[in-house]
């Protein structure tokens, strides 16, 4: 479960660059919720989750992963119920390490490095049978360096990575938008089995409005650091592309000015 | 021309092979060195500049606990921890004070020059004579009651065997640790540190852990050069991080060249002392060459930016601009065709 309580961020305060991020955002999100996130430009989305998971503290407010309030805990502490996928494929692996190396570093997520040898020998059986499962050759060629793949294949080491100890919360920011659409997919589809088969509670931010509706059991619009809209079960469902632009553009006075988001499919 | 004869008739071999052992015990000596400099400059990839002054610590260490009677098995630790806090200091300058990397070195590498004339007791050398000492692994039952050196230049060949041997348990220890869950966090620091935080590796904590490792290992070196070359010097340090660097990128090439796919961290340890014999070898010929010994530094550097440029000169021939034209031309397809 995750609880987000009035929480506020402003980016240089007090400068010409000043920028309220985060503007009393509230967020509740059930255990199993799976919930895609969608807004303008300079909305907010990936701010929340950099809140989430600590890269910076927030100005005010309240973070409660599972029952304890992780506020005032630095990003490495908060890491261990924290999953996380980047935009950037290069972000979420170590290019000169090998597969499994980076499997056993996100393995022990949470847990005390100690001087024992960082991969054993049971661990490569284990992480070959997860792999196997992504049908992308990868159990295979568990010692090649991470840097040899695509952006795909990096993409979903990355996932199994955040979810190969199960976490509180996946976070997944715009995981697929620097993927090729066939890859992009892909990595969705692996994105729901492994959803669902951990039955994880997750927070998805999109600039795809169709990926948006069609993933997930809850929606959620964000606007100038707020949740301006949040819509769930057989609601969502029936959610079309044009009803999301002109929520958008009632409740915000101006039209939906991302790009991105207008101009993909 | 008779003087350019002159100058090459005056140059003997045996000159250059006599002095090939001394060289290649020094090689080994600083390739220790550059173990410690590889341990940041490579696997934590932070520029420390530290080293000028923690290598001249371990020295400084060596030759004033020596001095008041310490064995030689209390020095070395205690040369080893001087260093460790050394990089302590320089890790906490970053990690806690938010100084950039380099500008942390050089404050530590700075501030330790008086600590290391207040180590020797206001004297810029202190000498650690053999012969006051002894040699721990000679045989000899005269000095066995002496509190003993490790190594010294006046053996050469013990001296090269001991630095070996020093060098295989210092390299099998690396080997060891950076395969560990602690050594795979510091190393995914020093690659990726997002990733590194997003993993719940504390990255402040293991960048200090590096870098008070890596100096640990520079204030031992500096010990054994002190003992090596019979006295301990304030500025025994200066451009050390230079040939560090020469070792760890001229080992790197040569290794990348031989290996090139099988080039493993254990072959690029390995090659990391093997790039400080040879950085000695051509040190040796330079000298052998008569060029003044004011002007070795000088030498080193040109060295090093050679070795630093080849591997992006290389690349660059296998790509480049000018490469497209030459290819085009020679495809004859340079002219843009008009009925296209």
């Amino acid at each position: 479960m995750l609880e987000i309580r009035n929480v506020y961020k402003t980016f240089n305060k007090g400068t010409v660059n000043e920028k309220i991020a985060l503007n009393g955002l509230d967020l509740k999100l059930n255990d199993g919720d799976f919930c895609t996130v969608i807004g303008g430009n300079g909305a907010g989305k990936s701010t929340m989750l950099n809140a989430i998971s600590g890269v910076w503290p927030v100005d005010k407010g309240m973070i409660i992963l599972g029952d304890k309030d992780v506020s005032g805990l630095p990003e490495y502490k908060r890491a261990n119920d924290i999953g996380r996928v980047f935009q950037d494929p290069m972000m979420g692996t170590v290019a000169d390490m090998e597969i499994v190396e980076n499997l056993a570093i996100a393995a022990r997520r949470g847990k005390k490095r100690s001087l024992r040898w960082g991969v054993t020998k049971a661990e490569y059986d284990k992480y070959r049978e997860m792999l196997k499962q992504f049908d992308l050759g990868l159990e295979d060629r568990m010692t090649s360096k991470v840097g040899l793949l695509s952006g795909g294949q990096r993409q979903a080491i990355t996932l199994l990575m955040a979810t190969i100890k199960k976490p509180q919360i996946l976070l997944l920011d715009e995981h697929t938008a620097a993927l090729d659409p066939k890859t992009a997919a892909k990595v969705l589809e692996l994105s729901d089995k492994i959803i669902s088969e951990n039955k994880l509670t997750a927070l998805m931010v999109t600039h795809n409005m169709k990926d948006a509706i069609a993933h997930g059991n809850r929606l959620i619009m964000m606007n100038n650091g707020k949740i301006i809209y949040d819509v769930s079960g057989e609601e969502k469902k029936k959610l079309k592309k044009s009803d999301l632009l002109e929520k958008f553009s009632s409740v915000s006075g101006e039209e939906l000015d991302n790009d991105r988001m207008l101009l993909s499919k | 021309m008779d003087g350019i004869l002159d100058y090459f008739g005056s140059l003997d071999p045996a000159i250059f092979v006599q002095a090939l052992p001394g060289n290649i015990a020094q090689g080994i000596l600083w390739g220790l060195m550059a173990l410690g400099v590889y341990i940041t400059f490579r696997i934590l990839n932070f520029a420390d500049l530290t080293v000028d002054g923690s290598f001249a610590t371990g020295g400084a260490v060596t030759a004033v606990m020596l001095m008041n009677g310490a064995s030689i098995w209390v020095t070395m630790p205690v040369a080893f921890f001087a260093g460790v806090i050394a990089g302590l200091v320089t890790g906490l300058l970053h990690t806690v004070l938010g100084i950039p990397d380099i500008l942390s070195g050089i404050l530590s590498q700075i501030a330790l020059y008086p600590i290391n004339l207040h180590i020797m007791n206001k004297f810029s050398n202190v000498p650690i004579k053999v012969d006051n000492y002894g040699l721990v692994f000679t045989f000899d039952s005269e000095n066995l009651n002496i509190a003993g050196l490790l190594i010294t230049s006046r053996d050469v060949y013990m001296a090269i065997i001991v630095a070996a041997v020093i060098a295989i348990i210092i390299m099998a220890v690396m080997y060891w640790y950076f395969g560990t869950e602690q050594g795979s966090a510091i190393r995914a620091t020093g690659a990726n540190p997002k990733m590194a935080a997003a993993q719940g590796i504390n990255i402040s904590l293991d960048k200090i852990i590096a870098l008070a490792l890596s100096n640990g290992l520079v204030a031992t070196a500096g010990s054994l050069i002190a003992q090596y070359q019979g006295f301990a010097d304030v500025n025994m340090g200066r451009g050390s991080i230079v040939i560090g660097l020469a070792a760890v990128i001229i080992g790197q090439v040569i290794g990348e060249a031989l290996f090139k796919k099988h080039f493993n961290f254990i072959v690029r340890l390995i090659f990391v002392v093997i790039g400080g014999i040879l950085y000695y070898f051509v040190m040796g010929i330079v000298l052998w060459l008569k060029m003044p010994p004011e002007d070795l530094k000088l030498f080193t550097a040109i060295i090093v930016a050679i070795f630093l440029a080849i591997p992006y000169l290389r690349n660059k021939r296998m790509t480049s601009f000018k490469r497209v034209v030459k290819i085009n031309k020679k495809n004859g397809t340079s002219e843009v065709s008009e009925d296209a």
